[in-house]
């Protein structure tokens, strides 16, 4: 079995290839000094991966590569435009390849926040004016990463519905493929505004879903951890058990719908893991309960692991795999039980995926 | 008129490796008018220079005859015949 890690960094991609999960050959970097914020990989039709990146001097693009990065391809016209006179594309945040029921569609999260879609396997893509025209949009703020939505989960059934979290605004809901959106944050929690419980502005920083429980979604909070079971429309705290409720990514188990992975950090002043010590934190009932994992890794790590920097593999036993601030990128073969190290002294990790790649 | 674009060494990918480009520009000219008529030989190296609204990107530079345009008048700075339009990535990263 082959897994490639595709590891997006603010300078470049690298990808880590094995056979073992144990022991990693490390390769890049493929588009050197772009901040690679968004990659994916297609593996619906064969094997895509896309790459979303961008150059403080020259903009954004996307390349996307049919041979696990030998060559790349990157259409001369831009991938994505802002049909508006307000606002230009400044960089790709989130790739999402739909369900295998709707292929060539792949959806795109930018900043500033909005939507596009691909039907063509992302190369080129069309504006989603639904959510752009929202009225809520004139108050959706940007935080310190910038405003963007960084987050698309579409419903592994119904290819009308689509839910999407950006920063800030929170989580959107639509039903009829784009054309109108509904904000679904009842239950999440705003520290940060007077009205802490407000209709949309919260900080949601990651959702993720299992495409058995589409009804269910997980959310990391800025500040609040959180669990939905009726498809966004109440949300309840899962924080409980956690060293603490701050943090940026959360991903679910490939196989088992009540199994999620955390990365927990201290709190928004103090972005370090508790203590400094690295650590993923799994539940295996749906956030009932966590358990800390720490099998193989550091204590005195004091970076952070950003919103797409924590994911799994899908194999028959998942592998997980997180990237840090500091360059680190760390893989465990057995659902985070333990872990290695498979790479270090890159650039700041911002995005990590991975793909079992069929024989 | 002719004008001359001097293409800096990091997007001569998107020149077939040119340095310099000759672009027969209609009168009146201006920077905009000669990015336009670049874009359409060249549209991979114009997304890198500009954004889909034609907004010069912020930390890119374009010396009109050594005069960098934002102190003239931006894309509408006026070209004479046979100008040099020397495009120059500011410094800036870390």
């Amino acid at each position: 079995m082959t897994v490639v890690v595709a590891i997006g960094t603010r300078k470049g991609l690298w990808l880590a290839r094995s056979e073992d999960r144990v022991t990693w050959e490390l390769d890049g970097p493929h588009h050197a000094m772009r901040e690679v914020y968004a990659v994916a990989f297609d593996t619906r039709s064969g094997v895509r991966l896309l790459a979303g990146s961008s150059s403080p001097h020259f903009g954004p693009g996307l390349s996307t590569s049919d041979d696990l990065g030998k060559t790349w391809d990157e259409p001369p016209d831009p991938p994505m435009s802002f049909p508006v006179e307000d606002a230009a594309l400044e960089r790709v945040w989130q790739l999402q390849p739909a369900p295998a029921t709707q292929p060539g569609v792949v959806w795109a999260g930018t900043q500033p926040s909005a939507l596009f879609k691909s039907t063509d396997g992302g190369r080129s893509f069309e504006f989603v004016e639904g959510l752009w025209n929202h009225p809520h949009r004139p108050e959706w703020e940007a935080g310190f990463g910038g405003q963007a939505v960084h987050t698309i989960v579409p419903d592994p059934v119904d290819p009308d519905r689509l839910l999407v979290a950006m920063s800030t605004g929170g989580v959107y809901r639509t039903s009829d493929g784009g054309k109108s959106w509904e904000a679904r944050n009842k239950g999440i929690k705003a520290y940060f505004l007077p009205d802490p419980w407000p209709e949309f502005g919260q900080c949601v920083h990651k959702v993720a879903q299992h495409p058995a429980s589409p009804s269910r979604f997980y959310a990391q909070n800025h500040h609040g951890v959180y669990r939905s079971d009726d498809g966004g429309d109440t949300w309840q705290s899962i924080a409980d058990g956690l060293p603490t409720d701050f943090g940026f990514a959360i991903a679910v188990h490939p196989h088992q719908p009540d199994t999620i992975f955390t990365f927990p950090i201290e709190a928004d002043g103090n972005r370090f893991p508790p203590e400094g010590k690295c650590r993923v934190y799994r539940s295996q009932d749906a956030g009932a309960t966590w358990q800390a994992l720490g099998t193989g890794l550091p204590d005195n790590f004091w970076t952070a692991v950003m919103r797409d920097a924590l994911c799994t593999d899908d194999a028959p036993v998942p592998g997980v795999y997180f990237g840090s601030r500091s360059g680190e990128v760390y893989a465990s073969p057995d659902e985070g039980e333990t872990w290695h190290r498979i790479a270090a002294h890159l650039p700041d990790v911002m995005t990590v995926r991975a793909a079992v790649i069929p024989a | 008129m002719k004008v001359t674009v001097l293409i800096p060494g990091v997007l001569r990918t998107a020149t077939a490796g040119q340095s310099h480009v000759d672009v027969d520009v209609p009168e009146p000219a201006t920077l905009a008018t000669a990015l336009d008529v670049l874009a359409d030989t060249y549209p991979a190296l114009d997304r890198r220079l500009r954004d889909e609204r034609a907004a010069l990107r912020r930390y890119v530079n374009f010396y009109v005859n050594g005069e960098e345009c934002r102190r003239l008048s931006g894309p509408a700075t006026p070209l004479p015949a046979d100008a040099e339009i020397q495009i120059l990535p500011s410094v800036a990263g870390g």
